[in-house]
């Protein structure tokens, strides 16, 4: 008997015993990476005195590892999620954002940060506009003023961008090496059948501000054309330039803007000028081919370059036949803030990835040449719109950074709060349901907005 | 002498305790635990606000009350979720119980003698064996307003224009019924056959023997015979149907689109975890538990009425 239960322990302790032999092996990657460091260029000109030796960095994609790797002097990359720089070690955390998952991880490792061992703790990590307050509203990020960065360090920097990291209180708790002020891009074939006429300069008299755009969209239905591929095309244009917050002392607010959208949009449906389509759907990017019949999208310089298919034959894109010109309002899409984290063992490091990512003209210069980035320096950026050998394939040949940096200088972004992504999204689909008519009526679509958001963040409440 | 026996046999049955071990071990851990602090944090305010942890604090019922009051009345609450997954479940099962109990009388009955019998077996149980979420990702592509679906109508000059199955409540509603009937009829096919042949034959030679039609057997013998199956077949399916969450929250994007008319019990517990909403999402949860124990009775109470 004794030997038999002996016998059962022995073998639970070796399964044990091969379970955590497992383990260690999978973390084991980690470790060689120090001893090769004697190979990586050694920086030996900064006084790195006890500080970490991992950096790790928390990211959605590739994105930010490929402009350290080809940007940052001294990083060396090892394998797929770690690199060298000196004898750190980073580490890239990088977490898909699909269904709140980089959120959510996020989240879980911050709350668990204070208790972290010093080579876990998350040293930098990377925010969207849309949840930055989320953040930045907290102790578990770290303003720049507390790493020595000031003020005159990034003056070269976009408004818009450091609104974006502000806190409550002011303090500037991040930095962005890119700016993403968008334009409105016009199918040239069809600006000159029906308008006459393919110059921007023209084209811009017939979109100049939403009256005349909406006069536009009536003219296109009548040629046949879609003016926009679909009401959600239009709405970062207005709510990029709202003039109350969508969360005020905890009660959702919806601002005048928004509700332009929504009545523009209406209308608009109701004309059959556009669709309701989600962006990314395969219904709504039929318009990047002619037979789409769409006369304008709106979007930054990474949308014209990656999304509108230039690469497939047949797109307007490839044939570049697309426009550019201002549209009827300043607005931004996308971009990538880089954050410190308070507990940080890397603060000089950290300080000096920032600075040079972020504010070192020479890099942000080197990014726009080579990765066709609108990087976040107004120097450097006005001298890239001047230049008159830069110019856009998918755009026919315009070089629109004059415009963009026209449109970047409009844009405020005081009024974010920290819900905006939640309500950004469940206004546009509690609107859909209006637009398409399964809510009657646009109080029915706004209760229904209201009860998402509230379930989505329990402490906020509806107007009474 | 006699006394040493005794302990011998008590020390054998021991080894049934000791192989219950693990299964005990786990279920206390991952089940019963759980289900009991599901319903203490049920009474109690417990989510996250941004970074902020708020609760827990004692609310008492209030959760409750918040699933079925609705600040407006054209917000939907937990009876509209509950009827919608009950809506969709019926509409897939009811086809899928006729289907599967032809198919598995055809398949067991001894005078058709059908070949390749094994292939259509196969056949048959083969959707169940794509992923749920793959399923609704083909139909959502089927459906699209530029997708398959459309075009083959509009080209056959049933549609002038493109039909928004996505956005209207009875072809969503039906979608999602036809792939839950599509992924499990095959799955009850092979367990109402293997009721079937469990039926003693010689009470189907019987029949015969007395000039019975084929229609009279099957309503006279194989279906009372097979109640204690069907009774199985039934609250199994309407345990998963209630739970019924991937083939939706996929094919509608988690919005259960149009107007939440086809968001289930389940996807609505899902945006509760959002903000790791544990007091609502418990709430939520214990009433699902409710709901289910109540309609298992009902269906096990009414099919064994008739005795």
């Amino acid at each position: 008997m004794k030997k038999k239960l002996l016998s059962v322990l022995l073998s639970t302790a070796m399964v044990a015993a091969l379970l955590v032999g497992c383990n260690n092996e999978a973390a084991a990657p980690a470790d060689p990476a120090e001893p090769a460091d004697p190979a990586a260029p050694v920086e030996s000109d900064e006084p790195v005195a006890e500080e970490g030796k991992v950096l790790n960095i928390y990211c959605w994609n590739e994105e930010f590892k490929s402009r350290v790797t080809d940007h940052y002097p001294g990083y060396v990359e090892v394998d797929g999620t770690t690199g060298t720089i000196g004898d750190v070690t980073v580490m890239w955390n990088i977490t898909p954002s699909a269904d709140n998952a980089y959120q959510n991880n996020l989240d879980e490792t911050l709350l668990g940060q204070a208790d972290a061992a010093a080579d876990d703790k998350i040293d930098i990590f990377l925010v969207e506009a849309d949840y930055a307050g989320k953040y930045v509203n907290t102790d578990y990020s770290l303003a720049l003023s507390e790493l020595g960065i000031t003020d005159a360090d990034l003056a070269n920097q976009y408004k818009y961008t450091q609104d974006v990291v502000t806190d409550t209180n002011g303090n500037l708790k991040g930095s962005s090496w890119q700016g993403c002020p968008g334009v409105l891009i016009y199918s040239r074939a069809v600006a000159e059948e029906v308008l006459g006429t393919q110059d921007p300069a023209e084209v811009q008299e017939y979109v100049k501000d939403w009256a005349t755009f909406q006069e536009t969209a009536a003219t296109m239905k009548d040629a046949g054309y879609f003016m926009t591929a679909s009401v959600n095309d239009t709405y970062r244009v207005y709510s990029n330039n709202v003039t109350s917050k969508w969360v005020e002392d905890g009660v959702i607010n919806i601002d005048a803007n928004i509700m332009n959208w929504v009545a523009d949009s209406k209308a608009m449906v109701d004309a059959g000028q556009t669709n309701t389509y989600d962006l990314w759907s395969d219904d709504w990017s039929k318009g990047f081919y002619p037979d789409g019949k769409v006369f304008c999208y709106f979007g930054p310089a990474w949308f014209v370059d990656f999304s509108m298919a230039a690469d497939a034959e047949g797109s307007i894109a490839n044939a570049g036949q697309w426009g550019a010109c201002s549209g009827p309002q300043g607005f931004f899409w996308g971009g990538t803030w880089m954050c410190p984290a308070t507990g940080t063992d890397n603060p000089t490091l950290v300080k000096d990835l920032i600075l040079t990512m972020t504010a070192n003209d020479d890099v942000l210069k080197e990014i726009v040449v080579d990765d066709n980035d609108f990087t976040n320096s107004k120097p450097v950026m006005d001298a890239m719109a001047a230049d008159t050998s830069y110019s856009s394939k998918v755009l026919g040949g315009q070089n629109p950074l004059g415009m963009y940096c026209a449109g970047v200088e409009t844009i405020d972004l005081s009024n974010l709060s920290d819900y905006d992504q939640g309500c950004n999204e469940e206004f546009q689909k509690a609107m859909k349901g209006y637009f398409e008519g399964t809510y009657a009526t646009e109080d029915e679509a706004i209760a229904a907005f209201y009860a998402a958001v509230v379930e989505k963040y329990p402490a906020l409440s509806a107007p009474q | 002498m006699s006394k040493a026996k005794k302990g011998k046999v008590v020390s054998y049955n021991k080894w049934g305790y000791i192989f219950l071990i693990p299964f005990i071990v786990v279920y206390v851990t991952f089940q019963l635990v759980p289900l009991f602090n599901t319903i203490y944090w049920s009474f109690f305010e417990y989510y996250r606000d941004g970074m902020t942890q708020i609760g827990p604090n004692v609310v008492g019922l209030s959760n409750y009350i918040q699933l079925f009051t609705s600040t407006d009345p054209n917000v939907p609450t937990i009876f509209d979720y509950t009827w919608n997954t009950l809506i969709m479940w019926i509409m897939g099962f009811v086809p899928q119980i006729i289907v599967s109990l032809l198919l598995g009388s055809w398949f067991s009955d001894n005078r058709l003698r059908l070949k390749c019998q094994a292939f259509f077996k196969t056949v048959i149980y083969l959707p169940n064996l794509i992923m749920a979420s793959a399923m609704a990702m083909l139909f959502f592509t089927l459906f699209s307003e530029s997708g398959p679906i459309n075009s083959m109508l509009m080209q056959m000059g049933v549609l002038d224009e493109p039909f928004k199955f996505l956005y209207n409540t009875l072809s969503v509603r039906t979608i999602v019924a036809f792939m839950n009937f599509l992924m499990w009829f095959g799955n009850t096919t092979i367990l109402l056959m293997a009721g079937m042949m469990g039926i003693d034959a010689s009470l189907f030679e019987a029949a015969e023997v007395d000039g019975a039609t084929p229609t009279q057997v099957f309503w006279r013998i194989t279906l009372p015979l097979l109640r204690p199956i069907l009774i199985y077949v039934m609250i199994t399916s309407l345990i998963g149907g209630l739970q019924m969450f991937d083939v939706p929250q996929i094919l509608t994007n988690g919005t259960g689109e149009p107007a939440r008319t086809s968001m289930t019990l389940i996807m609505y517990l899902n945006k509760h975890l959002f903000s790791k909403n544990y007091g609502l999402g418990g709430a939520l949860s214990v009433i699902l538990f409710i709901i289910t124990g109540i309609l298992s009775m009902i269906v096990y109470k009414f099919s064994n009425n008739n005795d």
